[in-house]
């Protein structure tokens, strides 16, 4: 089905979709912003999983892809709690404004 | 060019289209829908790539759980800041940017090249299409996540628990 496809579009839509969640994550200052390029780019690393598994006709791929999934949940609970209680310890969610271990 | 890459083409430029309008806009609860329209149209691409556990997983997992937590907290914690106002309004970092910028883009050129010059090889694997295709493609998955990808998967079950329960004891008020 997706044999008439070479690769390299694959490559090539997972490469631009990792970059737009890098330069997002490194220019935006509102971390739940930031938050959400990680989880762009994680999905952009899982398409290229997907797309070498068809091609090297193998499934491992989807397995990782399963478990970092699962990562990427965990990663959310925990992740967004963190949020809420900066913002109860310090009203804004600003990565410029959250500076306590400057010194 | 036959209908699959039509579909394929659709989605990939929906995809890139809507994951940039998430990184621009202001308002974070419109990035969250954006990044929603993306989880959305990869897994119309994991489709195409006979995926279908994973896509399934996708919607459910991404587009549904963890969007709508993200959705939850941002308006939890941007109620006063009205109308995303106040996030780069006043920041002195153009310089920093610019070297972001550079970064990001020396670091795009280089995944460019591995794009264009990447060859496949190595030996491919005993799941060929028409195999996993007379199974189905969530049947071999799971027989392989409860087969050999046991353990590991009885490590992310714990680990789902541990991340639940540290979301519960970070955000309990203590007195």
């Amino acid at each position: 089905m997706i044999t008439e496809l070479p690769m390299g579009f694959s490559l090539l839509l997972s490469g631009i979709l990792f970059t737009i969640g890098a330069i997002g994550a490194l220019m935006r200052r509102n971390v739940l912003v930031v938050f959400m390029c990680i989880e762009l780019m994680l999905n952009a690393v899982n398409l290229i999983f997907i797309a070498s598994d068809r091609l090297l006709s193998s499934l491992s791929g989807n397995i990782f892809v399963f478990f970092i999934m699962t990562v990427a949940a965990v990663e959310a609970a925990v992740g967004l709690a963190i949020f809420v209680l900066v913002f109860r310890l310090k009203g804004t969610v600003n990565a410029d404004e959250v500076n306590l271990l400057k010194g | 060019m036959g209908f699959t890459k039509v579909v394929y083409f659709t989605f990939a430029f929906i995809a890139i289209l809507s994951s940039l309008l998430m990184v621009t806009r202001k308002n974070p609860i419109h990035s969250a829908l954006w990044m929603i329209l993306t989880f959305f149209s990869l897994a119309v691409i994991y489709l195409l790539y006979e995926a279908q556990f994973i896509a399934v997983a996708q919607v459910m997992v991404y587009a549904g759980a963890i969007m709508m937590l993200i959705l939850f907290v941002i308006m939890l914690v941007n109620l006063e800041k009205g109308y995303g106002e106040g996030e780069e309004s006043k920041s002195p970092l153009q310089k920093k940017k610019i070297a972001w910028l550079l970064v990001t883009t020396v670091f795009f050129v280089e995944l460019l090249f591995c794009a264009v010059f990447f060859r496949m090889t190595g030996k491919t694997g005993d799941y060929t299409a028409e195999m996993v295709r007379s199974m189905g493609n969530a049947k071999t998955v799971g027989s392989l996540l409860y087969g050999k990808y046991l353990f590991p998967f009885e490590i992310a079950s714990l680990m789902l628990l541990v991340g639940i329960v540290g979301a519960v004891v970070l955000t309990k008020k203590t007195k």
